[in-house]
């Protein structure tokens, strides 16, 4: 039977739909692989980002394609929703990727509240400090919109949840 | 229990997914693009909210029920969303005000609900909650924006608010399920949410230069959606949303 740690490093692979340069491993979202020896079956729970969205399933069909390739066929992708996800299991990678593919990571841990007024976020084109908020809501349920004051690119924001 | 159970969520998914619904009429006619941007996420929250509450009906219901079973092949009287859901978008300022008014209480609702004594509607109330706060920051700024913005749009939204606060009070009323609820701890005391709500609803309006709707002293409000007995524009809203599933029953994308 397959290893635990195996079918993390398998998970790598998966990649966010909608963020293609992020692994589900980066995004926080996979909670825990539970290996049961007796039906030899996998068992990956994952937890949606927001509510309704429309990735989760694509995110579960493509976790069971990749084990399909790895060979683990009998495999069960449970969606969880407590612990609410929050932005604050993203890795540190993650967020380093997210900004060179030029989507400004969650700047601030979700518990502490910051005024959308009040925060800092740097672009991801120039680094420059000196942008505003267009729209808290953006092109996906996960993001808001920037604009950049300095070299004047819109951007997008993956906001703190 | 179990039955009564299965009805409760149901009222909670029908208000979630009524909401949803009504919302994402805007989508492609929003007065600007973040709006339209903004009115379709929220939407996207709703309809998923009730995707998880009805799943979870489902399972409870078993039988070969699925998510899909109950918004796409119930009849209006079996709906038991609030009348103030299923009202028509109006004007940008009407729907404003139908957000300021359900968002709000979603938020004091949802915060309840997670001390639910059943897990899974403490999990969906979790979830929802970190949502529902973006979903009030959104209406409240607006009703401030338009209330205190122009002549006009200070005109629009005090309309909006009077004529949807009727539509209000029914989301306190407890209905003999909900009652139910409250005595196993699964559902929090609605009745006891009033106050908070009413207050944080006042110092929106307060901060927005309006002023307090007069058909709250009289303290009457329009009623049935808990108990299935709607206004005639849910049908419409249905006819729209089950049109494909009742054509080509159990199609698939």
């Amino acid at each position: 039977m397959v290893s635990k740690e195996k079918i993390y490093s398998y998970l790598e692979n998966v990649s966010d739909p909608e963020v293609p340069v992020l692994s589900i491993l980066d995004l926080g979202i996979v909670r825990d692989v539970n290996i049961n020896e007796e039906n030899e079956t996998v068992e990956i729970l994952i937890t949606p980002t927001y509510s309704g969205c429309p990735a989760m399933q694509m995110i579960a069909m493509n976790v069971k394609m990749e084990m399909l390739t790895q060979g683990v066929k009998n495999v069960i992708v449970t969606e969880i929703l407590s612990p609410a996800w929050t932005t604050d299991w993203m890795t540190e990678s993650g967020k380093r990727k997210l900004n060179e593919y030029g989507i400004a990571p969650p700047q601030n841990k979700s518990n502490e509240y910051i005024p959308i007024e009040d925060l800092i976020v740097p672009c991801p084109i120039c680094q420059s400090k000196n942008t505003s908020v267009i729209s808290e809501f953006g092109s996906t349920a996960c993001k808001s919109l920037y604009r950049c004051n300095d070299c004047l690119e819109p951007f997008d924001y993956f906001k703190c949840h | 229990m179990n039955n009564s159970l299965v009805e409760y969520i149901m009222h909670l998914a029908d208000n979630s997914l009524i909401h949803g619904h009504r919302l994402s009429e805007w989508c492609g006619h929003g007065p600007i693009l973040e709006v339209d941007i903004a009115l379709s996420n929220i939407a996207l929250d709703n309809i998923g909210a009730a995707r998880s509450l009805y799943e979870y009906a489902a399972e409870i219901e078993g039988n070969g029920k699925t998510e899909d079973t109950y918004p796409y092949f119930r009849d209006v009287r079996q709906f038991k969303n609030s009348l103030l859901l299923e009202l028509p978008n109006g004007n940008f300022a009407d729907t404003i005000a139908k957000c300021l008014l359900f968002d709000t209480y979603q938020f004091y609702f949802y915060t309840a609900l997670k001390n639910s004594s059943d897990n899974r509607l403490a999990a969906i109330a979790e979830k929802s909650l970190k949502e529902v706060t973006y979903h009030l920051r959104f209406s409240s700024e607006w009703v401030v924006r338009l209330g205190d913005g122009t002549d006009e749009s200070k005109q629009k939204m005090q309309n909006a608010i009077a004529e949807h606060w009727e539509y209000a009070g029914e989301l306190f009323a407890p209905s003999n399920i909900e009652l139910e609820m409250i005595e196993q701890g699964i559902a929090p005391n609605i009745d006891a949410l009033k106050d908070v709500w009413q207050q944080k609803i006042a110092e929106t309006i307060e901060e927005a230069t309006l002023s307090f709707p007069l058909s709250n002293e009289k303290g009457w409000f329009q009623s049935g959606g808990k108990k299935g007995i709607h206004t005639e524009y849910l049908g419409f809203i249905l006819a729209d949303l089950q049109y494909m599933q009742k054509t080509y029953p159990n199609s698939e994308w």
